[in-house]
């Protein structure tokens, strides 16, 4: 491989109105949370049934992505695929803007964010939640060192150690993120140890589809070469996780299936549930999940450019819509107090709970978003994460020869 | 996790024995001997031996005793809400009409055998499990569990996460979703944290029982016992051993704290 030459991205008017325009998206973060932190959570949708909303929604959709777009610099160092290495460092850079995005959301819309220095310093380490805590600020810490030994030419010798763990560490954390509801043993969609692997299958396929999202918008914008070759390679990767993402999905519903205990929730959210079965089936598998792989496995429909755009668009769409059914589907359905009874009570017993997400919350999560993406920005604006050309010739020779040659 | 914790009486709840100037421990050691100290037919506050007397402040929580309830659901009228009521008074908690949002330390159930029609109601409060996953969960051990098994939540150190709202397997916390006033002393309550039934701890403290148990005597039907579960002796005991009795979810292996006859 030919050496790769790294530059910033340049100043122009578009940059200013990108920040512009994310500033502004923050703002009206900060502005929800502090909202809902002065009248209380009252003013969300949320209630004592429902009792993480849209928000939640953000928070582990980003937390989940930070952990997933990892992944390129991971097949870089650690499984020594050599044509991923030059976005080695782009990809670290989005793990850490994406996971401080979705911290952010998580933070603001604690009932006491005042107390965060309390979450700080008080653990109970039985907890799979202060474990995240720990696991969410080294992810931060491990990236920070990856990419500093990935920049500063005296450390390269390091890099392949450091992108080790880094890969471990990505694993455990999101074993972490997935466990939040896998170790909820009262909850009928939840306490379910699929839920780990699943989690992992999705941070996968999410971090991926927003990788790809991302190095197509700045290389054009910025006019940078991204070679057919490298995009076909990541979009066929992104078809495998997004299939990994539905198989997973597929085991965890048809265990439950299988015992009669589970029919009900089963039952909520694959046939009766409303705006969960839309989702789940319109959005998540269907849209989110059969189309993007029918679109990254037809190459005669389209350039890959514009299929892998538009696969990943769907991937992270599905991706939503299957957080927002596992975290408010799986709360709206009723916990079962009184096996194979009817009940009910002033507190909603028995009954499905409804929830509307109301206009801070969808606010405080896009605030989230656009403060992951005001930090990519950034960085590739101060430090040189992106390389001057993604050419097939530049990061894959060999590759692109024996295509030229069979062409 | 659990702690030894001791609740600030507020002088002008100190009355009774204190006010007439007599050791309290010393009076009810005497009273207590040889029998439990009987208020109403079932309520057993003081278990023999002394075992399970009032604390005294500056005295830590023993964890010889296991504070539960006894509900007979037979006993428990339809329509009754004495204890809901009395509740509500005691801590400063009040039903506005938003039921999703509102408090609800303790709720009557409704339950009904979809085969046969035949209905119960009886109420279900925070079940003060011996393994609570509200403890297990809460990650700055706000939510704990007293050495007497009374599980509470310290309102200093809830960050408002509801974690604990997602793992309690009985729908038993609330989430303060507004601004308050007008607060019990004894049972501080606070926007953005969380809260539930606190087995009335502040009056456990001085040797009364909880005050829907007292209620539920008074206006009810009589169907709530409070007592020591460690105490093989006390009426809650004499009765768990001699009837069948059940708790809500007991296959879940929390060991709730109270117990359920004639469901």
């Amino acid at each position: 491989m030919a050496r790769i030459r790294y530059r910033e991205i340049g100043s122009s008017t578009g940059f200013s109105a990108l920040l512009a325009v994310l500033a502004l998206f923050i703002l009206g973060g900060l502005a929800s949370a502090w909202y809902m932190e002065h009248h209380g959570h009252i003013v969300t949708g949320m209630n004592n049934l429902v009792v993480w909303g849209m928000p939640h929604v953000f928070a582990v959709f980003l937390i989940v992505t930070a952990s997933g777009v990892l992944n390129v610099a991971s097949i870089g160092t650690v499984f020594g695929r050599t044509p991923y290495k030059p976005m080695a460092r782009l990809s670290g850079l989005l793990a850490i803007a994406f996971l401080v995005g979705g911290l952010a959301v998580l933070v603001l819309d604690l009932g006491r964010p005042d107390r965060l220095i309390v979450a700080m310093t008080t653990y109970n380490f039985k907890s799979i939640f202060a474990w995240n805590i720990f696991l969410y600020v080294g992810f931060l810490i491990v990236v920070a060192a990856y990419l500093f030994v990935q920049m500063e030419r005296t450390m390269s010798g390091y890099t392949r150690a450091v992108g080790w763990f880094a890969f471990v560490w990505r694993l455990v954390l999101t074993t972490g993120t997935g466990s939040i509801f896998g170790w909820l043993v009262a909850r009928q969609a939840y306490d379910a140890a699929v839920m780990a692997p699943l989690f992992i299958a999705m941070s996968f396929s999410f971090g991926l589809a927003a990788f790809l999202l991302i190095i197509l918008a700045v290389c054009r914008v910025e006019g940078r070469d991204l070679g057919d070759g490298i995009l076909t390679r990541l979009g066929r990767l992104l078809g495998v996780f997004a299939a990994a993402v539905l198989y997973f999905t597929s085991v965890q519903h048809l265990t439950n299936l299988y015992a009669a205990e589970h029919a009900g929730v089963e039952r909520f959210i694959l046939f009766e549930g409303g705006i969960y079965t839309l989702l789940f089936w319109g959005v998540q598998v269907i849209l989110g999940g059969l189309v993007p792989i029918a679109l990254l496995y037809a190459p005669e429909l389209s350039a890959v450019r514009l299929r892998v755009a538009l696969a990943s668009a769907l991937v992270i769409i599905g991706g939503l819509a299957q957080i927002y059914v596992i975290i408010i589907g799986g709360q709206a359905y009723p916990l079962v107090l009184f096996p194979g009874m009817d009940v009910q009570s002033s507190a909603n017993d028995g009954a499905v709970t409804s929830y509307a997400p109301s206009l801070p919350e969808v606010a405080l999560g896009l605030g989230g978003v656009a403060l992951a993406l005001a930090i990519a920005v950034i960085g590739l604006k101060i430090l040189r994460f992106l390389p001057v050309s993604l050419a097939d010739e530049i990061v894959d020779p060999a590759h692109a020869q024996t295509s030229g040659a069979g062409a | 996790m659990t702690r030894r914790m001791e609740f600030h009486v507020p002088q002008h709840e100190k009355r009774g024995f204190e006010a007439a100037g007599v050791d309290r421990r010393d009076l009810l050691r005497g009273l207590v001997a040889g029998a439990g100290l009987t208020l109403a037919s079932g309520v057993t506050l003081y278990a023999v031996g002394g075992v399970a007397e009032a604390r005294a402040p500056g005295d830590p929580v023993s964890p010889e005793v296991r504070w539960g309830m006894l509900i007979d659901v037979n006993k428990c009228p339809d329509g009754c809400k004495a204890c809901v009521t009395a509740c509500s008074k005691e801590n400063g908690w009040a039903e506005t009409g938003s039921s999703l949002t509102d408090a609800q330390w303790i709720r009557k159930v409704e339950v009904t055998d979809p085969r046969t029609k035949t209905s119960r109601a009886l109420p279900v409060m925070c079940q003060h499990c011996a393994e609570p996953p509200c403890v297990d969960v809460c990650p700055t051990g706000a939510s704990f569990k007293r050495d007497d098994g009374i599980v509470l939540v310290d309102k200093h150190t809830c960050i408002g996460c509801r974690y604990c709202m997602m793992a309690c397997p009985y729908n038993a916390r609330s989430f303060i979703h507004e601004p308050l006033s007008d607060q019990k002393p004894h049972a501080p309550r606070g926007k953005g944290t969380v809260e539930s039934c606190t087995l009335c701890v502040h009056r456990v403290d001085e040797g009364r029982s909880p005050a829907c148990v007292e209620a539920c005597h008074a206006d009810g039907g009589g169907a709530m016992l409070f007592g020591d579960l460690n105490d093989p002796d006390s009426e809650i005991s004499k009765r768990i051993a001699e009837y069948a009795t059940q708790q809500i979810r007991g296959d879940l292996g929390t060991d709730p704290g109270v117990h359920y006859q004639n469901l």
